[in-house]
């Protein structure tokens, strides 16, 4: 844990002196891990999304799956796993095209942890559902349908 | 402070499997209650595991995650009686940790 960047966030102006360090090229862009990134997770569309997370250039890999049922009952509880084979996955990030915010979770893999996490998701209405894998430096997705039968907004 | 989180690890053949279930309400900050008001969010933003000091898996949720979160991962290394710990942080500011020992 790196108590210094933790301190200048809890002191000065949090978000604004952070993308001031930002600017200044003192901090790059994704090194602030452990501070949530809120333009991704508000932003609405698939393409906002991956651009406020720094990505581009992706890639379809079939070295990537999306695990999950066809059909979903229950949008309030999807089970969603993502698993891969590349090498080096550095990060992995579920995305569901048709909720509000398309940027479900986004989980950043040390070394030695395996490319393969499941958890379970919210899904408003039937929609593609991405997986994002960073592995070696470069991005790639893949893509799978869940139908929902049930909205996961109504309670 | 929430309610405890159930955590198992297990080690099968130097790989140990972490599974997570935590307890949270994951309010979307989309819902109306009775009185047409909106449920302001509530979610859990930020997740860590760890195994002894190391970080294992860092994780950043969105209000998509469903009510009362499942996590399930995988690392290499880790051997029966090591602790993995696994501590969250919602929107409010509130945070919790619990830990469990691999079997």
């Amino acid at each position: 844990m790196n108590n210094q960047r933790r301190n200048v966030l809890k002191t000065g102006s949090g978000a604004a002196l952070l993308s001031v360090l930002a600017a200044a090229g003192i901090i790059k862009p994704g090194m602030a891990l452990a501070d949530w990134n809120k333009a991704a997770f508000d932003a609405k569309s698939m393409a906002d999304t991956l651009k406020a997370m720094g990505v581009s250039g992706t890639a379809d890999s079939k070295d990537v799956q999306v695990t999950g049922p066809d059909i979903a009952e229950n949008g309030a509880v999807v089970p969603v796993g993502v698993t891969s084979t590349l090498p080096n996955v550095t990060m992995v990030a579920i995305l569901i095209e048709k909720n509000p915010n398309a940027l479900t979770a986004s989980f950043t893999l040390p070394a030695g942890t395996e490319a393969n996490v499941q958890t379970r998701v919210k899904m408003g209405q039937t929609s593609n559902v991405y997986a994002l894998v960073k592995s070696d430096g470069k991005f790639f997705m893949a893509t799978k349908e869940i139908k929902v039968t049930l909205g996961g907004c109504g309670g | 402070m929430g309610n405890p989180m159930k955590i198992r690890a297990a080690n099968k053949d130097g790989v140990t499997e972490v599974k997570a279930l935590i307890s949270h309400e994951m309010e979307t900050g989309q819902r109306k209650d009775a009185a047409g008001a909106i449920v302001p969010a509530w979610f859990i933003t930020e997740l860590v595991a760890k195994h002894g000091d190391k970080v294992v898996l860092s994780a950043e949720f969105g209000t998509a995650v469903s009510k009362n979160p499942y996590l399930a991962f995988k690392f290499k290394g880790g051997a029966k009686g090591e602790k993995v710990t696994v501590s969250w942080k919602d929107n409010k500011g509130d945070t919790r940790t619990d830990e469990a020992v691999i079997g």
